[in-house]
């Protein structure tokens, strides 16, 4: 197990000495900054810690923290991640990736992963453009959209990441914005404490390629009415003065406003994280603007086994109940003697 | 009683026998011949087998497609080969006589069920007449056995359906041929009371008509006298067991993890014909072996990389089709230098080829088939119990100089099985993973991930979790030592040529050539892989007439071992044989520029004794 240490730990004992070469301007710096600030706040020494990236801008981020990190290949850092944390259960273990790695190339180890419940932590930079090839559309780019390699309009269908999630069985979701500073520290401290696969996708500015991609939701003229903070137990309420809410008219989520036709607050959506049946989580997976407000927070953390601690309690196990004895393996069950 | 009761019959002495069984794939062919082969093996005999099986499971009844047949040669001597042809074939329906028959010797012994040869089964097995009766085999001796009416009797009163009776036929058979060959059927009994343990019903059905087949033998005017194999006496002492290729490499890597202190992490698809590798370390977590079985071929080796970075011996095994999906995570462990063991069991390709047939086609796919300047030691093993001593010294190599490493077997080896000296667990050799564990061995200085020991030029192997001694490597080019990121020109040059002399250095410790004959002469066969056990058995039957012929065998494929270049000059003539298109004898030419000979078949078969004899015969001088 990893354990928290007495000594303060500070964001820069998680900053290495290699120059940041993302593009200036770009989200990733406020996420690095994030991540170190949550990482020294949960007390977890840099030697205890592993960061694992694939490739794309985001899959840097190994090289800039001072854990032990691997810069593996494109798409498969949830692999190499999965390896590591089984063989290596007592190190926590944070995966780097964005959308083209892990819902495009990644797409396969992405859902098994989820749907494993493997004790990582996977930042999914969502920045809805390739940067590191210089701006073609991604599994997240809007249909439409004129990019490099769609120079009339992208004809591809975008996945939402969160939606893929629920049906991959994933048991911890959450999202935020990369400037919005609190919501990330909240949402990268709940990833870590969680237990399983804990994915928190972050809406990202590529200011090269896709600068704007988020700004509807992202710059403060806009974020208090289209974007919706998530808390458990809690009414789902938004707006800069407070008084819109999502209420359930069955299974279909609809906007009403406080106070008119006698909607008060008891009549809200009240967030319930915990709650086992992915149905609700799904629900809140597909509140896209500009018909919702996006949700931001923790949507989904539910509790259930996790596949490194199953394997290794089965080791556990078989070593404790069957004494190992290598010559008796080799010689099987029955032998013979020549000569 | 038991059937292990001498007959009273007269008995024929022979030196050795090529047995073959053949039936539908559900009539449970490879397990009969696998106990035969077990019990000739505790009777002292030296034996190999081949078992032959199609890639269906469960093709339809009585078609050609679903036959599968499973051979095994036993002797009183020496063998290297499941033998080319057989001495006797037992069949269980039509389909199996019509995909079996090319395989048996002129006069030899055939056992046919005839209760199977019924119109519809001939027609599926193309027969237009009914080849028991059309005077078609008459250059064999027949022996027509209503198999299913004789099990169907020996099971009166037990109660069984239709289809329960049908599937205990094979025991009749088996305990038939027990008696041919008298072999002891305790160990038989043994295996039956464990399988059915649950079902005693079954359990003493399965008795009964094994009892019966072996009374049949007995009592019938059919057969005149029954025959007699006794122990080899030429196998060097020792313990022994029987063993089939995957299941020996599966255990040569779990001693040398044991022998490195090291917890093993086997990252694996299923995927014929290295599936069994998976299923035998599954069963291992005692032994502190973790499998985990990946959604996909690529997320097994990367997993495998991540496990190694974890200080684990990491193990991906697969076949020429997963080898293709892992190509490019086999050049991430080339950069970032990590022990890692990769195993390719290979089978018929390319593409989907022939999933349950053999081949060596993927000799070239390992050496060379990645992007970039990709060097990577490659070692094959020559048969079933090799594969053991060959995957120790891949994890060896893989630890040592902290490198990943191909381990190449084939379908033959890993389904084929033989008996194995059992190595003293103690006298294997220990391996020092030598782990940089303690921040207080930089002695101040600084960690330096890509610093080379100056003899192996590996770099060290860093225990994850030390403080201190956070790094961090990756597949981007490497700056010497310090392992950051670089793009300098002749730091890559540098690379390039460090990662190949790593490679290349290994050659120092591999020791000089084994010959099987004279150091100079006329021919020298030079093979790799399962092929060195016809080949040997070949040469040696020419040097008993004479013939200077001598042979030798390549575990190393990469690096070549130094003494070869000058081996090859010792011979007027080198042969290559390779069940493939020539690929070594590429590798060789390209190494040697020498003119050296090629014989290749490429059938999904075995080579065998008889053409490598003639193969031989034609670069002998005449």
């Amino acid at each position: 197990m990893t354990l928290a240490t007495d000594i303060a730990l500070k964001p820069k004992d998680f900053a290495t000495d290699q120059d940041v070469r993302w593009c200036p301007g770009c989200g990733d710096y406020a996420i690095l900054a994030a991540v170190q600030r949550a990482l020294a706040k949960q007390g977890i020494p840099p030697h205890q810690i592993a960061t694992i990236a694939g490739i794309g801008c985001s899959s840097r981020f190994p090289y800039y923290m001072a854990t032990y990190g691997f810069h593996t290949i494109h798409g498969r850092a949830p692999a190499v991640a999965t390896g590591l944390k089984v063989a290596r259960p007592d190190l926590q273990v944070w995966v780097a990736t964005g959308d083209g790695d892990s819902l495009s190339i990644g797409g396969n180890h992405f859902i098994h992963l989820l749907r494993r419940n493997v004790d990582l932590k996977v930042l999914l930079f969502n920045n809805r453009i390739y940067g590191l090839t210089k701006g073609q559309y991604s599994p997240t780019s809007e249909l439409g959209k004129k990019t490099k390699s769609s120079p009339q309009g992208s004809v591809d269908n975008p996945f939402l990441p969160m939606s893929l999630a629920v049906g991959a069985e994933g048991s911890f979701l959450a999202r935020s914005i990369d400037v919005d500073a609190k919501t990330l520290a909240d949402v990268l401290a709940a990833a870590g404490a969680h237990q399983g696969t804990a994915l928190v996708e972050i809406l990202q500015n590529c200011n090269i390629f896709n600068d704007g991609a988020w700004d509807h939701l992202s710059s403060k003229e806009f974020r208090a009415d289209q974007t919706i903070l998530v808390e458990h137990g809690k009414p789902m309420i938004f707006g800069a003065n407070r008084d819109k809410g999502i209420r359930l008219n069955g299974l279909r989520p609809e906007v009403v406003k406080i106070g008119e036709n006698g909607v008060t607050e008891a009549d809200l959506w009240v967030h319930d994280a915990h709650d086992e049946d992915p149905t609700r989580a799904f629900l809140l997976s597909r509140m896209e603007y500009p018909l919702f407000p996006v949700p931001v927070g923790v949507l989904r953390s539910v509790q259930r086994p996790v596949y490194d601690a199953l394997v290794n309690a089965q080791v556990d196990e078989q070593k404790a109940t069957r004494k190992a004895n290598l010559q008796g393996l080799l010689n099987g069950r029955s032998t013979w003697v020549v000569g | 009683m038991t059937a292990s009761a001498t007959s009273a019959k007269p008995r024929e002495v022979r030196d050795s026998v090529v047995i073959r069984f053949a039936g539908d794939s559900g009539d449970g062919i490879q397990l009969t011949g696998s106990q035969f082969s077990a019990a000739s093996a505790l009777a002292g005999n030296d034996t190999a087998t081949f078992p032959d099986f199609p890639a269906e499971i469960r093709a339809p009844t009585g078609t050609l497609a679903g036959v599968s047949g499973f051979q095994l040669h036993f002797a009183s001597r020496d063998i290297l080969t499941p033998g080319d042809r057989a001495d006797v074939l037992v069949v269980m329906n039509p389909a199996a006589l019509a995909a079996n028959l090319k395989w048996l010797k002129p006069n030899g012994i055939l056992i046919a069920n005839a209760d199977s040869f019924q119109a519809k089964n001939l027609r599926m097995a193309g027969y237009a007449e009914n080849p028991l009766e059309d005077g078609s085999l008459a250059d064999y001796q027949l022996f027509q056995i209503d198999l299913s009416r004789l099990t169907n009797d020996a099971l009166q009163g037990f109660g069984l359906s239709a289809k329960e009776v049908e599937r205990c036929k094979n025991y009749f058979a088996l305990g038939l041929v027990f008696w041919l060959f008298e072999r002891n059927g305790e160990m038989v009994e043994g295996e039956i009371r464990r399988k059915f343990a649950a079902k005693p019903v079954m359990m003493e059905a399965n008795l009964k008509v094994f009892h019966a087949g072996w009374d049949y033998g007995e009592n019938t005017e059919l057969f005149a006298l029954s025959y007699s194999v006794p122990a080899a006496q030429d196998i060097a002492p020792g313990t022994y067991r029987s063993i089939a290729g995957n299941e020996a490499t599966a255990l040569g890597l779990v001693a040398a993890a044991h022998k490195a202190g090291l917890d093993l992490f086997y990252g694996s698809y299923p995927i014929t014909p290295a599936s069994d590798i998976l299923h035998t370390f599954a069963g291992l977590k005692e032994y502190g072996v973790r499998t985990f079985q990946a959604e996909d071929e690529i997320a097994a080796i990367c997993a495998a990389i991540g496990a190694a970075y974890g200080n684990q011996l990491a193990v991906t095994g697969t076949s020429g089709p997963g080898i293709a999906l892992k190509s490019e995570a086999m050049g991430l462990a080339v950069m970032t230098e990590l022990p890692l063991v990769i195993v390719n069991v290979q089978r018929g390709g390319p593409s989907t080829g022939l999933p349950t047939k053999t081949e060596q086609a993927d000799l070239l796919q390992v050496l060379y088939g990645r992007n970039g300047e990709s060097p990577m030691p490659v070692l094959a093993a020559r048969s079933a119990g090799d594969a053991f001593d060959t995957a120790f010294e891949a994890a060896r190599v893989a630890i040592k100089y902290r490198v990943p490493v191909v381990l190449l077997t084939d379908g033959a080896i890993a389904n084929g099985a033989e008996p194995w000296r059992i190595p003293d667990v103690d006298a294997l050799p220990t391996i020092e993973p030598n782990l940089l564990d303690d921040a207080a061995k930089l002695e101040g200085g600084p960690l330096l991930p890509y610093l080379r020991d100056v003899e192996t030029l590996a770099r060290p192997w860093i225990k994850l979790g030390t403080p201190g001694l956070e790094h961090r490597i990756g597949g981007i080019e490497k700056w010497d030592k310090t392992g950051h990121i670089s793009y300098d020109p002749q730091n890559h040059h540098n690379m390039v040529k460090l990662r190949q002399a790593k490679v290349d250095a290994i050659a120092a410790e591999i020791p000089p050539m084994h010959l099987e004959g004279a150091p100079e002469g006329d021919v020298l066969v030079l093979t790799w892989g399962s092929p060195y056990g016809a080949a040997l058995t070949a040469v040696r039957e020419l040097q008993a007439q004479g013939r200077s012929v001598t042979h030798a065998n390549l575990r190393w494929l990469n690096p070549l071992p130094l003494d070869l270049g000058a081996l090859l000059l010792k011979f007027r003539t080198v042969l290559v044989p390779e069940i493939n298109n020539g690929q070594l004898v590429k590798v060789l030419r390209a190494a040697y520029a020498l003119d050296i000979k090629q014989y290749n078949r490429i059938s999904g078969q075995p080579l065998s004794v008889m053409e490598l004899r003639d193969a031989i015969l034609n670069v002998l001088p005449h």
